[in-house]
């Protein structure tokens, strides 16, 4: 079985810095973390690699200094790594980046089942695990929670849509979007960062893709404008209650219901 | 006559003058919790309960409870495991959870300013984003700053950065009598007489109320990492732990755990752990000025454990989700080993760093002889142990008589081999009878004597360490 993760370098901290003329997130490369919903999703394939054996390799696109990602995965347990780097995909809003992704996965060759985080904690719109498996033109579930059983040809999973579940069986070659649910995330190995320490990842260039048209790609590609960016404001607002047991949690219950946390 | 006086009408009056309907509480107003700490086998009601909002309070309760003879016993919040702060005389509790203010951070003297009842965690929150840090880590982190000081709490940084008493650089004290005193100062050193901010330290509540402290902080580490270190069997990974230290890889924190205390932890707290495969793991902690340093830190130390100690490998636990994954289930590990079981009673003791791995095997064994639940984790590192016997299914009488005879070998051993009785629990009322029998009666005297220097009429948290 070959499995494909995406993963994403992203900003370790929630005080990332905005620049004030662009208006685009600053990556310095430095505080970065791999997206931690990527990790759910390495998790996973590591499991079916242990359970059903299976060649699990992983694909990020980001500057050069993203190939920390591929080792941190590579220190997990996968087993190859893809860089997409070109200054060709700067720029990318969701509709090129999952475009530019599916491009690099027709690249990189057969494979049975994608995994993806079901979003990112830097731009959080997930979204570009759907759109990747529109552009390969393969089946797909989002918010999967659960893997219930992993067959020869189809994979069977839980998807969690907050007051529903739904249990799907999929056709290989399919992609699935992964939330948090019950598994945690294995811990990187130093065994294996000294066993790999000179693994050489894939570079793919814009020369490597299938399609050559660069309007396909980056800025170019992006139907989307970002008009601003924006820290989002902190509140510390704190409300007391007082009554008695009942009363305060009847009181709690009905500021929930209101702010439709429940 | 009896030694002390219950509250008439007349004091429940006075303490009304000086509290507020929200502030103080009599008789049956007064919930359960207030009679005992996390040790619930130790319970008495007090009779009047009051929260104080500042020293002026303290100094009156206390003032006139001297002259009445009225038994006094401060709590914070209540997170104890001795039964440190039960009112065993009755009289008043006096509780410092509303004096729960930041009051200053002075960062030309790097102080940290704040009233009894902070919590710990609350301290983290408030300096860590503003670039500092103050070192002590005790696994209660919603313990009070009050009761850290008042029993000498360390937790997992001790090995690098030492005890709650380090950390200390001065107190307001509200003593016995009632008077207000300053001990110590914000100042680096202090060769002035008596040190009695340290006495005060680890008194339990037994010498005087602190209504104020001032901690040291020092700039925040700018990088932190741990390193997960699976073992095949406790007794490889015990022996690890005085090579580890020996070797000098300059680790602030060496915590031993078994695979059974982490099951417990992950059902009690419904997430798993990053791993479970081995039965016995080590977790060691290290800092660096950049990732660089961190780096060739964290790689020596798993270098020389996976090449040398039989470790399975060195898991790299470095961003926040990953901490959180391990250190949260560490923090869990207390109340994990208490909901596995029906009842448990602990033992703190702390031995020779060099004796840990033997004393951790010697456990194993009065576990087997006694046939009961020892599970265990500790702070390898400084030699400060958490050992819990569990009750499980013996009845109430039989766990008792084992109890007493597992204690009994328990603290034989730790003295033995040059031990104490407590680590960072304190000896409160539970542990008295082992503290009298290790250190003797010279050392009982003199502890019983400064007692009374403090506190000739015995009104401040009666029958408690010495008594």
């Amino acid at each position: 079985m070959n499995i494909i993760t995406c993963i994403k370098q992203v900003p370790a901290s929630s005080d990332v810095k905005i620049d004030p003329e662009t208006g685009a997130m600053i990556r310095d490369g430095k505080n970065t973390k791999m997206n931690p919903y990527d990790l759910y999703g390495l998790e996973i394939a590591l499991k079916i690699k242990e359970q059903h054996g299976a060649f699990v390799k992983v694909i990020t696109m980001g500057p050069p200094a993203a190939t920390s990602v591929l080792e941190e995965a590579i220190w997990m347990g996968c087993d190859d790594g893809y860089l997409m780097t070109d200054r060709k995909f700067a720029g990318a809003d969701v509709v090129a980046t999952s475009y530019t992704l599916s491009q690099g996965i027709r690249f990189m060759g057969d494979y049975d089942l994608i995994i993806c985080g079901k979003q990112t904690t830097d731009g959080d719109t997930a979204q570009v695990g759907a759109e990747l498996a529109e552009h390969l033109g393969i089946p797909y579930a989002c918010y999967v929670d659960k893997i219930i059983e992993v067959k020869d040809k189809s994979i069977v999973v839980r998807t969690n849509m907050d007051k529903t579940f739904e249990t799907l069986e999929i056709a290989y070659p399919c992609l699935i979007t992964v939330d948090k649910g019950s598994v945690t995330p294995r811990l990187p190995s130093y065994k294996r960062s000294v066993e790999f320490k000179d693994k050489e990842f894939h570079f793919v260039t814009f020369n490597d893709l299938p399609d050559q048209n660069e309007a396909s790609y980056g800025l170019k590609g992006s139907p989307t404008q970002v008009e601003r960016m924006f820290n989002p404001d902190k509140n510390t607002n704190k409300v007391v209650l007082n009554g008695t047991e009942e009363e305060l949690a009847n009181k709690l219950k009905d500021i929930l219901k209101e702010g439709k946390y429940l | 006559m009896a030694k002390y006086n219950k509250l008439n009408n007349k004091d429940i009056e006075y303490l009304k003058s000086i509290f507020s309907s929200d502030d103080c509480f009599f008789g049956d107003e007064i919930g359960e919790d207030y009679g005992r700490d996390e040790l619930s086998t130790v319970r008495n009601m007090p009779e009047a309960l009051v929260f104080i909002n500042n020293a002026e309070e303290a100094s009156k309760v206390m003032r006139y409870a001297n002259e009445r003879h009225i038994p006094v016993v401060v709590r914070g919040s209540g997170t104890g495991l001795v039964g440190g702060c039960v009112p065993l005389e009755g009289g008043i509790v006096m509780c410092t959870s509303k004096m729960n203010h930041i009051l200053e951070l002075d960062e030309a003297n790097l102080t940290l300013t704040v009233e009894p009842g902070v919590l710990l965690m609350d301290i983290y929150s408030y300096v860590e984003p503003r670039g500092y840090f103050y070192a002590p880590d005790p696994g209660e982190k919603t313990a009070t700053i009050g009761g850290n000081i008042s029993t000498n709490a360390g937790g997992m940084r001790a090995v690098k950065y030492g005890t709650t008493r380090d950390w200390v650089m001065g107190l307001e004290v509200v003593l016995p009598n009632g008077d207000i005193e300053y001990f110590g100062r914000k100042v680096v050193k202090d060769s002035t007489g008596y040190s009695l901010k340290n006495l005060i330290i680890g008194s339990e509540g037994t010498l005087g109320i602190v209504t104020k402290a001032i901690l040291k902080v020092i700039p925040k580490p700018a990088e932190t990492l741990s390193l997960l270190l699976p073992f095949r069997s406790e007794e490889e990974a015990l022996d690890a732990v005085p090579e580890i230290i020996k070797a000098q890889v300059n680790t602030i924190a060496i915590e031993f755990f078994e695979r059974n205390t982490i099951g417990f932890a992950e059902e009690f707290l419904g997430k798993k752990f990053p791993d479970t495969k081995s039965d016995a793991y080590i977790l060691l902690t290290f800092e660096g000025a950049n990732k660089e340093e961190l780096k060739a830190n964290y790689s020596k130390a798993a270098d020389m454990c996976i090449n040398k100690l039989n470790a399975i490998d060195g898991l790299i636990v470095d961003t926040e989700e990953r901490k959180d994954s391990v250190w949260k289930a560490r923090g869990a590990f207390l109340e994990a080993i208490k909901a596995s079981t029906t009842e448990m009673d602990e033992c703190d003791v702390v031995v020779p760093r060099s004796e840990v791995a033997n004393y951790i095997k010697f456990t194993y064994e009065l576990a087997s002889k006694y046939n009961i639940r020892i599970p265990s984790f500790g702070h390898a590192g400084d030699g400060n142990l958490h050992i819990y016997i569990c009750r499980d299914d013996y009845s109430k009488e039989e766990f008792e008589k084992k109890l007493a005879k597992v204690f009994d070998e328990m603290y034989k051993e730790a003295s033995r081999v040059g031990g104490l009785v407590s680590g960072e629990h304190g000896i409160g009322y539970a542990k008295k009878g082992f503290m009298k029998d290790l250190l003797g009666e010279n050392q009982i005297r003199l502890m019983a004597g400064i007692k009374k220097v403090f506190d000739p009429n015995d009104i401040l948290n009666p029958g408690k360490i010495s008594e």
